[in-house]
């Protein structure tokens, strides 16, 4: 090969082979990369401060103790601790130093601090890099917050914090029986569509699935997709559209099934309907490019009326507030009901806080993060949240006489009418293997290439294999 | 210098020896130790012995990247090396011969700096060109004028069936720059007249590439087709952030790299994750060995 050494064929087979051995270093960099994060951290728990307790203290801060708060810069991003839940802090320990930091990617930073025994006090665990529940809480990583729940709520002393908030929020952050996670946001989940469009065509929400389908019919006739959801990485918009839809027509139980890995949960008849119903609805009405689209590109389409339904929560509205047209007005419909032999009425949502924060049972000052928390919890903190962001908290005194936009003004209606009537299921966050495969196969369900029942029996493998999977922490409800 | 022959060596080899062994070696010894356990990525690993591997070899996902990888193994050192010979064969050899000297077709100049572009990119913003290049709808690159001619749209990253295909397309795309370079210079340092002397007996272009710069750039293919080899088995960060759903759909582009992250990082599960790492790593060092050992000839003295 190249210039002219004395012997050329050795020259040039040494340097293959330190270039391959170069180059496969290079290649194969996972190896040493899971192992870079090394496994450290056993146990040792570190020195944790103490103060006094007091009533206006209850978890007995020690005033000067540093509080570190991460939070995830997504949807919400970060301004609202900033401006709102730590100057709470700040005013009621004025010689407390708050160091605040902001990540998009929550487990990258933190992993190797859990693993080294140092992790911060306070964590907004959130995003698509978000650390796994179910591990740190096998791991007795989080702190049970049960002491938070039953102190005294800041606004009135008589009050235990459990009862400032929505019935139901304990419930979500609680993990075979402690509560360990608190979920501060109220989230709605529906079909979303624009207020404006379908006002200018009369096209009006529908309730049962008849109205349902000559909606999406009329749409389709108007050369919009009736109905669009990212496949590339969203597909659980969709799963949790089927599992609600299956809610309603079985009950409750259904989701209960699944998330207590029961045996044929995923089987189960009402799963089966709702997922030959929507299977459907993705073979007529749904575009077969969205596939390959992100979510903000649907969202994208939708805001540019050349989408009908788009399955979301509430955050949607404030996650596209910047490309929303003037006038788009969002609106949430509840999914109709399949047949009128369904257990749940038309207007029944899936419902739950959402946005996970926990306090490190490890850290430094695990007292100070439980008392930023309550700070949270309190009034002010919760209005101060929802003016930022303009979504409701968990906190049922934080939105009261404020003017939501309309979107969340819809979904705060519809969850008012909805009552009782209201859904929730949790394995993804518990077994994200799961979440997984149901994503897959929802969008094989959805773009055709698979039919309902396959798309159960699938997803049932996965179950039945976690659940026989010793090393996966079980949980129930 | 002879009394000071072996501290000199010593002092010369033992920093980067143990440069290596802190970096390198340890890193990967103790990938083989996390592998017999079931650390979750917190606290302190179980062991769990072979528990992990008996798992793998049950994994369809697992089976599946492998098979994905035989494919890439096969099909971008070929299509890479064939593209890029011809280039650096018209860029150096094709054209006029004046004075004994050849030179590259009209042009070459120019086009020898545009095959490179790739190259100078980082991978991930490749694959973030790629995705506007691919999209599915009138705002992809591709399907845009696919459809203002009336044409259905391709739906590259979504079809099962050429969704790997796409995903090799880009690979291809951004590697055979650097090949050009490098066969280029393995054809400058061919003697000119070893050329001319096969011109007087009349040779064609096309003898000229089989019969004379193919055998005398043996060398130089022989590391293309490693190097390549190598990298069709990473092609993770263009899997991750192109392909739809994650090495989807449904699978249908994961590669190993990618199922190590999502166990890793998505699942917690470091042990089992650091049990495909270990599998990787015997993969790569099979090729790379493998393919030495198959290539071996006598190279061409001159």
């Amino acid at each position: 090969m190249s210039v002219t050494p004395d012997k050329p064929s050795d020259l040039s087979r040494r340097i293959v082979l330190q270039r391959a051995a170069a180059a496969g270093l290079l290649a194969v960099p996972a190896a040493g990369l899971l192992s870079a994060c090394a496994t450290g951290g056993d146990g040792d728990t570190q020195e944790q401060s103490e103060g006094t307790k007091s009533a206006e203290n209850p978890f007995g801060v020690k005033e000067d103790a540093a509080l570190e708060v991460v939070i995830f810069n997504g949807g919400y991003g970060d301004k609202y601790a900033t401006d709102v839940h730590e100057p709470l802090y700040k005013a009621k320990f004025p010689k407390a130093t708050i160091k605040h930091e902001a990540s998009q990617a929550i487990s990258t930073v933190l992993q190797p601090r859990f693993a080294a025994g140092n992790p911060p006090e306070f964590v907004n665990n959130s995003g698509e890099k978000s650390l796994d529940f179910g591990a740190l809480v096998a791991d007795g990583q989080l702190q049970d917050l049960t002491e938070l729940w039953d102190a005294p709520s800041v606004d009135d002393p008589s009050k235990k914090v459990r009862d400032t908030v929505v019935p139901g929020t304990v419930d979500v952050g609680t993990f075979n029986g402690k509560p360990y996670v608190l979920n501060y946001v109220s989230t709605v989940f529906g079909l979303w569509y624009s207020g404006k469009q379908f006002k200018e065509n009369g096209w009006a929400p529908a309730k049962t699935w008849e109205e349902f389908t000559a909606l999406l019919d009329k749409i389709k006739a108007k050369g919009i997709t009736p109905f669009g959801y990212a496949g590339a990485n969203a597909p659980y918009y969709v799963w949790n559209v089927i599992l609600t839809q299956a809610a309603k027509i079985g009950g409750p139980d259904v989701l209960k099934n699944i998330d207590n890995l029961e045996d044929g949960a995923w089987t189960a008849e009402p799963v089966k309907q709702a997922a030959t119903a929507w299977a459907e609805i993705g073979a007529k009405y749904l575009d077969k490019s969205f596939e390959g689209l992100k979510h903000t590109d649907v969202q994208l389409l939708q805001n540019q009326y050349k989408v009908g339904f788009y399955p979301s929560g509430d955050w949607l509205e404030n996650e596209q507030a910047k490309d929303t047209p003037p006038g788009f007005e969002y609106q949430m419909m509840p999914l109709p009901s399949l047949t009128a032999s369904d257990k749940l009425p038309a207007g029944t949502v899936r419902a739950t806080a959402a946005e996970g924060y926990f306090v490190s049972a490890k850290s430094a000052n695990p007292r100070g993060a439980m008392e930023y928390m309550r700070q949270m919890l309190s009034t002010a903190g919760a209005k101060g949240f929802t003016e930022v962001v303009k979504s409701a908290t968990v906190v049922t005194s934080g939105s009261t006489g404020y003017a939501f936009p309309p979107g969340v003004a819809s979904s705060q209606a519809a969850l008012a009418a909805a009552g009782q009537n209201v859904v929730n299921l949790f394995f993804d966050g518990w077994y994200k293997e799961l979440d997984t495969e149901a994503r897959t196969a929802t969008n094989e369900l959805m773009f055709g290439r698979i039919k309902a029942d396959a798309f159960c029996e699938r997803i049932q493998k996965k179950a039945d294999a976690i659940k026989k999977d010793a090393s996966v922490t079980k949980f129930k409800r | 210098m002879r009394h000071g022959k072996y501290p000199f060596v010593i002092g010369f080899l033992a920093a980067p020896v143990l440069l290596y062994s802190v970096f390198v070696i340890a890193p990967y010894a103790q990938a083989f130790q996390i592998s017999m356990t079931n650390w979750r990525g917190l606290s302190a690993p179980k062991w769990v012995g072979f528990d992990n591997y008996r798992q793998l070899v049950e994994d369809h996902r697992f089976w599946q990247a492998i098979q994905h990888h035989l494919v890439l193994l096969l099909a971008l050192p070929l299509i890479t090396i064939a593209i890029a010979l011809f280039f650096s064969f018209m860029l150096n050899v094709a054209g006029k011969s004046s004075g004994g000297k050849r030179s590259g077709v009209w042009g070459s100049g120019f086009y020898r700096v545009v095959f490179f572009f790739p190259q100078v990119l980082a991978v991930a913003i490749i694959a973030v060109l790629f995705q506007t290049v691919y999209r599915p709808n009138e705002s992809g690159l591709i399907n845009g004028v696919l459809m203002k001619i009336g044409l259905d749209p391709i739906l590259f990253l979504v079809n099962p069936n050429i969704a790997l295909w796409s995903i090799l397309g880009v690979l291809v795309w951004q590697a055979v720059g650097f090949y050009v370079v490098l066969f280029s210079a393995g054809i400058a340092s061919i003697p000119g007249e070893i050329y001319e002397a096969a011109e007087m007996d009349g040779a064609t272009r096309v003898t000229l590439f089989f019969r004379v710069t193919l055998p005398l750039l043996w060398d130089t293919l022989q590391v293309a087709w490693v190097y390549l080899g190598i990298a069709a088995f990473d092609a993770f960060a263009v899997v991750a952030v192109l392909s739809v759903d994650n090495g989807g759909p449904d699978g249908a582009t994961t590669v190993l790299a990618l199922e190590i992250y999502r166990n890793a990082f998505t699942y917690s599960k470091y042990g089992y994750a650091s049990a495909m790492g270990v599998a990787l790593f015997f993969l790569t060092i099979t090729f790379a060995v493998f393919t030495l050992r198959v290539t071996k000839r006598e190279s061409v003295e001159y």
